[in-house]
């Protein structure tokens, strides 16, 4: 795998620490890296230089001696600059006219049909339409089947014709179709086609010629490599179209091409594809997908997550026990709770910026958390609230009732006296970043 | 090349039309970075460097050619044009060769292995199922039997698909039909190619992404289930790369060789303007030969694919 670029910010930092400001020579090599994870990300090359350059413009001079390091003010300037080139404003579809009228291009296996349907999906669930779904693909064999049964799956109409080769005169009859039937959306979904392949390229702007649809969207592959510019300007140059759709983004691609496509051809990012199923389509997040390139970690799931299981007041009780050195085993038990209820931990650690690292060389499993339970429930309640109380026959009952050993509640009895140090450090440094916590943490054992 | 017989002659062209953008591209650009100069300095390695990274061949691989040419540089002290492009071509041939990749030089399976089992995998919408129907396409012209199995239940209409592929060649198959077990399918086709004495058999599987575990282990059941019935089967494993796609490539080597021991590759869709330096790349650090290149979606669009002859077409 690649190796984040927050994990190489982290070690550019060290560099970078001691200078007062960011300059030309102590941000070198910190580009350098920045460049390669773009490169290895799939942005294109030409793209990856101009945003290097971009970004060091912007550093340059940057007084680091305030609040915030080095690093982090390097992963900010990259992020943001990052976020800011993918998108900026929410782009909707525009679904005016009776009927509204949709037109799908893109490379063979990019994943067209399966948009076709989702999108059909999706505006009939969500904006209560009545979309036709057109099958346009007279070429691959069972396109037409496939489009089909996907329509019956999610109960829209599908207007194929089974004798007629020419595309143009499918879609063109269509509409009519529509009409005549109520429906107020029509999404045509078309063949593959290379963006060099001219009799093809000639047929998709006859059938937008001759469709004039609102939107014609540009289907594309989240994991295409430095291709993905050269068939974006050509098949933009070809129908102007209005919009982006990312697929298969529930793969582990870091997804350049989204980057190098929204600086080309300079149209939004609509729609991403996340899975085969018919619901798995969602709208397009700037800042989730610069963080994907970057390979920082999706932040922004991170806090909601958490948020979703915080609970406020439970946390504000726990700040004042700690703050009074009242944190004991019942606490420590909740915190466990909490975690576990908040997903997978290596998963979630890995999401904080700049712990990428130091998550990975721990070896934290779920499981991990099991013993420790046993020997918390194994504990009087005198015990958990007074842990000095836990004398050598204590600590040995506690290990025979919880099928552990002695090694492991001793080793429990010292995490828990670390965390409480580190808990008073925490509420101490109020304010201080997380990486100095991390790093007193080290430093504990 | 002279002495080659009409077919292979009709072969190579077809490959150098459908590399025609990318040869002339990069031939050009090396051109121009070295018009003028007798020594390759660092403008020149720039240059190639942005040849190759842009033709996906990753930036570790090319730092490694990068390298190799600057030793070979400051060795043979003037340069021009045509050396320069010499040299490169060697390089990367020279890279490509020091994983002991046999050629391959024609459609054709080993004669001890009867059924020869086929069992192909890939992403989603890499082109699969297209190349089981040219390669069944090539087998069949070549005097053999073969014997397909639709073991993608998963996507809409795959069966269908494969069957008019069936049909416009003129290939039996096993199909259980949507949804039917794809490990079962796989069990039955190779079942029955046993008992009707088939040469070949080429398994169809539903697109899957490799991060996926759990349709990865469904993979390694189909594997295990031929097992049963062959124990050295599937003989192949073919790993279906889509020539447009990125550095993500590697990984996808990587996962579906862990979950069915990958053998061979095939890169599809090399008639587009994607470069096709992921070949490289992925030989360099995969000890898995490129057996099959795609070059269209006709029956005919397919060729064996052959190292020298691939680097040759990108920089004669
Ligand atoms: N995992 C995943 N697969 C997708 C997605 N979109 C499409 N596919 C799959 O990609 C393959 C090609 O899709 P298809 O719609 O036939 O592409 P088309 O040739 O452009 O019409 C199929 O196997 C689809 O199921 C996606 O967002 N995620
Ligand atoms: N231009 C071109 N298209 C190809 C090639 N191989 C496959 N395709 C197309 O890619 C699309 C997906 O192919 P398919 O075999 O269905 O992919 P699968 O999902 O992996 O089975 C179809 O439109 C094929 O016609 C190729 O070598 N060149
Ligand atoms: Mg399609
Ligand atoms: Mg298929």
């Amino acid at each position: 795998m690649f190796e984040g670029l927050s994990d190489k910010l982290d070690r550019a930092f060290k560099v970078l620490k001691g200078h007062g400001h960011i300059t030309e020579i102590n941000v070198a090599d910190t580009l350098k890296d920045v460049r390669k994870a773009l490169l290895d990300a799939d942005v294109s090359f030409k793209i990856a230089k101009q945003f290097t350059d971009q970004v060091k413009e912007k550093a340059l001079g940057q007084n680091v001696l305030t609040a915030v390091s080095p690093g982090q003010l390097m992963v900010k300037i990259v992020h943001d600059e990052l976020a800011g080139l993918m998108g900026g404003e929410k782009a909707d579809l525009l679904i005016k006219g009776d009927p509204a009228i949709i037109l799908i291009a893109g490379l063979q296996g990019s994943g067209k049909t399966t948009f076709s349907a989702k999108l059909a999906n999706y505006l009939k669930a969500k904006k209560g339409k009545k979309p036709l779904l057109v099958a346009c693909d007279v070429y691959r064999p069972a396109a037409i089947e496939q489009l089909k049964v996907l329509g019956q799956q999610i109960d829209v109409e599908v207007y194929s014709e089974d004798s007629a080769n020419d595309p143009v005169k499918i879609a063109k009859r269509s509409i009519s179709h529509a009409k005549e039937n109520g429906h107020n959306i029509v999404i045509v979904d078309t063949a593959g086609r290379l963006s060099i392949d001219e009799q093809m390229m000639d047929e998709i702007s006859n059938i937008k010629s001759a469709l004039n649809p609102q939107e014609t969207l540009f289907v594309v592959d989240s994991m295409t490599g430095q291709d993905a510019v050269n068939t974006a300007k050509a098949f933009n140059d070809r129908l102007d179209f209005e919009g982006v759709v990312l697929t298969k983004l529930d793969g582990d691609t870091r997804g350049g091409a989204a980057l190098s496509i929204k600086s080309v051809v300079n149209k939004p990012i609509k729609f991403v594809g996340l899975g085969e199923k018919m619901e798995a389509i969602d709208i397009f997040y700037p800042e989730r997908m610069a963080d994907r390139i970057l390979g920082m970690g999706d932040i922004v799931s991170l806090v909601e997550k958490a948020q979703e299981q915080f609970d406020e007041e439970e946390a504000q009780k726990l700040q004042k026990r700690i703050a009074r050195n009242q944190f004991d085993f019942n606490d420590f038990l909740a915190q466990i709770k909490q975690i576990k209820k908040m997903g997978n931990v290596k998963d979630l650690l890995g999401m904080i910026p700049g712990m990428g690292k130091a998550v990975r060389n721990l070896d934290i499993d779920d499981n991990a958390f099991k013993g420790i339970e046993a020997i918390i429930h194994s504990m009087t309640p005198e015990e958990r609230v007074n842990p000095a109380v836990m004398n050598g026959n204590r600590r040995k009952r506690i290990a025979a009732g919880s099928g552990t050993t002695i090694q492991d509640v001793n080793r429990l009895i010292k995490q828990f006296d670390d965390t409480r140090k580190m808990m008073k450090m925490v509420t101490a440094n109020k304010g201080k970043n997380m990486a100095n916590v991390m790093r007193n943490m080290k430093n504990m054992n | 090349m002279g002495l080659f017989n009409i077919f292979s002659r009709e072969k190579k062209e077809r490959l150098d039309q459908g590399l025609e953008k990318t040869k002339s591209n990069i031939f050009t650009r090396i051109s121009k970075a070295v018009a003028g100069k007798s020594t390759v300095d660092d403008e020149v390695l720039d240059s190639l460097e942005e040849i190759l990274v842009t033709s996906d061949v990753g930036v570790a691989t090319t730092l490694r050619i990068i390298e190799r040419i600057q030793k070979r540089a400051t060795k043979d002290k003037y340069l021009g044009t045509s050396e320069l492009n010499k040299l490169l071509k060697e390089e990367i041939v020279a890279l490509l060769q020091e994983n002991n990749l046999q050629d391959f030089t024609e459609f054709s399976v080993p004669g001890d292995k009867k059924p020869y089992v086929i069992l192909v995998v890939g992403v989603n919408g890499v082109g699969k199922t297209t190349t089981i129907g040219k390669l069944a396409y090539q087998f069949k012209k070549s005097g053999k039997s073969v014997l397909i199995g639709a073991a993608d239940t998963f996507r809409a209409a795959a069966v269908e698909q494969i069957t008019i592929w069936a049909d416009r060649v003129g290939f039996p198959i096993i199909n259980q039909g949507m949804g039917a077990d794809p490990a079962s399918v796989a069990f039955d086709t190779v079942k029955s190619a046993i008992a009707r004495d088939m040469e070949v058999v080429i398994i169809d599987t539903a697109g899957r992404l490799h991060n996926k575990i759990n349709l990865m282990n469904e993979l390694s059941k189909i594997r295990k289930v031929i097992q049963k019935l062959i124990p050295d089967a599937p003989h192949e494993v073919l790993l279906i790369l889509d020539a447009s796609t990125g550095q993500n490539a590697f990984e996808q080597a990587k996962q579906f060789t862990a979950a069915t021991e990958v053998n061979a590759l095939a890169l599809t869709k090399l008639d587009g303007t994607a470069k096709g330096g992921v070949v490289i790349g992925i030989s360099d650090q995969f000890k898995i030969p490129v057996k099959y290149i795609g070059v269209g979606e006709g029956l005919e669009d397919l060729q064996v694919f052959n190292r020298v002859e691939f680097v040759d077409s990108l920089f004669n």
